[in-house]
C-alpha cells in the first residue's frame, strides 16, 4: 500500500477528522476499568489479574510506536490506520471469544498485545502527516489528533457502561460488549482510513508560509543526538509530574480534606476526577496551540515551571483551601495534557518532517518509563507514611517534594536543547547537502 | 467514496468536510456531555 497522494483540490481539513476517528477509537484505552469488575465476578480474577490486559496493551503500545515508527513513515497513514484498525478492533473480537469461552489468557492476547500493537501503531499515525498538512500550525493540528486520545476515554467509559448495564455483566454479556466494541470502532475508524491523504511533493499546501522544510534528520541519527535524550527527560517528567496527581486523585483529595470542616463525598471525588480529566483534554488542545504561538522551548518552560510552582503551592497551602487545591490540580493535569500534544512539534522543530513519525515513536518510550515512575512514586510513599502512622496531606508531601525536584530537572533538560548540529542533517532528494542545512526556527 | 469526491466540485467537497466533522464530534460531544454531568457533583456531591 502506497501512502495516499492528495488529489489537486483536497482540503486540508480533511485530515484532523481523519486523525481523530483513529484517536477517539484508542482512547478507549483508559476506559479500561468499566470491563474490570464484571471480569473479576465472572471469570473469577482479582484486581491484578484484571489489569492485565490494560498493562499488556500499554506496554504493546509503547513497543509498537517505538519499533513501529519507521515503518510507519515508510508505508505511510493509511497503511498505518489500517493496521491499527485491524489490530485494534481484533483485539476486541479475540476477547470476546475469551470471555465467551471462560478463557482469560485469551482476553490478555486480545485485547493486551493485539489491541496495543493497534494501540501503538494507531497513536503515531497521523502525526506526521497532521505536520505537514498544517506547517503553519503543527501544534494546533497534532493537539487536536492527541486531544482525541484523551476524549475516547469520555466516550467509551459512559458507552461501555450502558452496553454493560443492557447485556449484563456474565460472560456471554462481557463477550457481546466486546463483540460491539470491535465492530463499532472498525466502522468508526474507517473514516480515518478512507480520508487520510499526505500532501504532494510537487504542490505545497497553498498559501501556507514555512511549507518548504529546511531540517531533516532521520530517525536513526535523531536517537544520537542529546537534543533527542534532553525532550526524552522533559517529556518523562512532565508525564510523571501529572500521572502523580491523574493516578491517586480520588483518594488524595479526600485524604487533603478529611479533617476539614467540609469533607469531600465519594460523588464528589468523582466530579474532581471527571473535571481533571476535561482539564487533561482542554490542555492539550489550548497548549499546544498555543506553542505555535509563542514557541515549543517557551510552553515548556510554562510546563515544568509553572507545574512545580502548582506543587508547591499545592504542598503549602492546599489543605487549607480546596479551591486552591483544585485549580493547581487542574492547571497541573493540563500541562500534563499539553505536553503530550506539543511533542510532536518540538521534533518537528528539531528534527524536521522528514522521519518526525518514527521519531516521536522512539520518544514515547518516555511515556511508558513516566507509566511505572508516577504511580509507584505516589503509591509506595502514601502507604510507606501510612504505615508510620500518619495521614491526610501529610501522605502526599515527600511525594510532592520529588515531583517539584523532577519538574526542575525537567526544566534543565529543555534549557540544554538547542537546533540539531548539520552534521545529523540528511539533505532533501535533489538538493546540495549545504541546501538542506538550516536551523530550526523555534527550537 | 472519497475518491469520487476528491474529484468533485467544491459543494460536494464541503459536505463531506462536514460530514467527517460530525462523524467524530458526535460522540465527542456525547463524552463531554457525560464529563460535565459528572463534574459537577465536586460542587453538589
Amino acid at each position: 500500500m502506497s501512502p495516499p497522494v492528495a488529489p489537486p483540490g483536497w482540503s486540508r481539513r480533511l485530515v484532523p477528522p481523519a486523525a481523530l476517528s483513529v484517536h477517539l477509537a484508542i482512547g478507549q484505552a483508559y476506559a479500561w476499568s468499566v470491563f474490570k469488575p464484571p471480569l473479576e465476578s465472572a471469570l473469577h480474577l482479582n484486581g491484578t489479574e484484571s489489569a492485565l490486559p490494560f498493562q499488556c496493551a500499554i506496554v504493546m503500545l509503547g513497543l509498537s510506536a517505538a519499533f513501529g515508527g519507521t515503518l510507519v513513515e515508510r508505508r505511510g497513514p493509511r497503511w498505518a490506520m489500517t493496521v491499527a484498525l485491524v489490530c485494534f478492533c481484533s483485539g476486541f473480537l479475540i476477547s470476546a471469544l475469551g470471555a465467551y469461552t471462560g478463557q482469560f489468557w485469551l482476553i490478555v492476547l486480545g485485547y493486551g498485545a493485539v489491541g496495543g500493537t493497534g494501540l501503538g501503531i494507531g497513536y503515531i499515525s497521523p502525526v506526521s502527516t497532521l505536520i505537514k498538512w498544517f506547517p503553519d500550525r503543527p501544534g494546533t493540528a497534532t493537539g487536536i489528533a492527541i486531544m482525541g486520545f484523551g476524549g475516547g476515554a469520555l466516550i467509551a467509559s459512559p458507552w461501555s457502561a450502558q452496553m454493560l448495564a443492557s447485556f449484563g455483566t456474565d460472560s456471554t454479556g462481557i463477550a457481546l460488549a466486546f463483540l460491539v466494541h470491535g465492530l463499532s470502532y472498525a466502522v468508526f475508524m474507517s473514516l480515518g482510513v478512507f480520508l487520510v491523504r499526505v500532501p504532494s511533493g510537487e504542490r505545497p499546501v497553498p498559501g501556507v508560509p514555512g511549507a518548504v522544510e529546511g531540517v531533516r534528520v532521520s530517525a536513526r541519527s535523531a536517537v544520537r543526538t542529546p537534543q533527542f535524550w534532553c525532550l526524552w527527560v522533559v517529556l518523562c517528567t512532565n508525564v510523571t509530574a501529572g500521572i502523580g496527581i491523574l493516578e491517586k486523585a480520588a483518594p488524595m483529595i479526600t485524604d487533603f480534606f478529611r479533617t476539614s470542616s467540609t469533607p469531600v463525598s465519594a460523588s464528589a471525588a468523582a466530579g474532581f476526577v471527571a473535571l481533571l480529566s476535561a482539564a487533561n483534554m482542554a490542555g492539550r488542545i489550548g497548549w499546544s496551540s498555543a506553542s505555535d504561538l509563542v514557541g515549543r522551548k517557551n510552553i515548556y518552560r510554562l510546563y515544568l515551571g509553572a507545574g512545580a510552582l502548582m506543587y508547591l503551592l499545592i504542598a503549602l497551602f492546599g489543605d487549607g483551601s480546596k479551591p486552591l487545591f483544585v485549580v493547581c490540580a487542574l492547571v497541573i493535569l493540563s500541562f500534563y495534557g499539553g505536553g503530550f500534544a506539543t511533542v510532536p512539534a518540538y521534533l518537528k522543530d528539531l528534527f524536521g518532517t522528514h522521519q518526525v513519525g518514527a521519531i516521536h515513536g522512539r520518544l514515547l518510550t518516555a511515556w511508558s518509563t513516566a507509566g511505572v515512575l508516577g504511580p509507584l512514586i505516589v503509591n509506595r510513599i502514601a502507604d510507606h507514611q501510612k504505615a508510620a502512622g500518619r495521614h491526610g496531606a501529610s501522605l502526599y508531601g515527600l511525594s510532592f517534594a520529588i515531583m517539584i525536584g523532577l519538574l526542575v530537572v525537567g526544566l534543565a533538560a529543555n534549557e540544554f536543547i538547542r537546533p540539531v548540529h548539520p552534521r545529523h542533517h540528511v539533505p532533501a532528494p535533489g538538493r546540495a547537502p549545504d541546501d538542506a542545512r538550516q536551523q530550526p526556527e523555534s527550537a | 467514496m472519497t475518491h469520487d469526491s476528491s474529484q468533485s466540485p467544491p459543494d460536494r467537497r464541503v459536505a463531506l468536510t462536514v460530514l467527517a466533522w460530525l462523524w467524530v464530534g458526535a460522540p465527542l460531544a456525547y463524552g463531554l456531555y457525560e464529563l460535565v454531568r459528572k463534574a459537577t457533583q465536586l460542587f453538589t456531591g
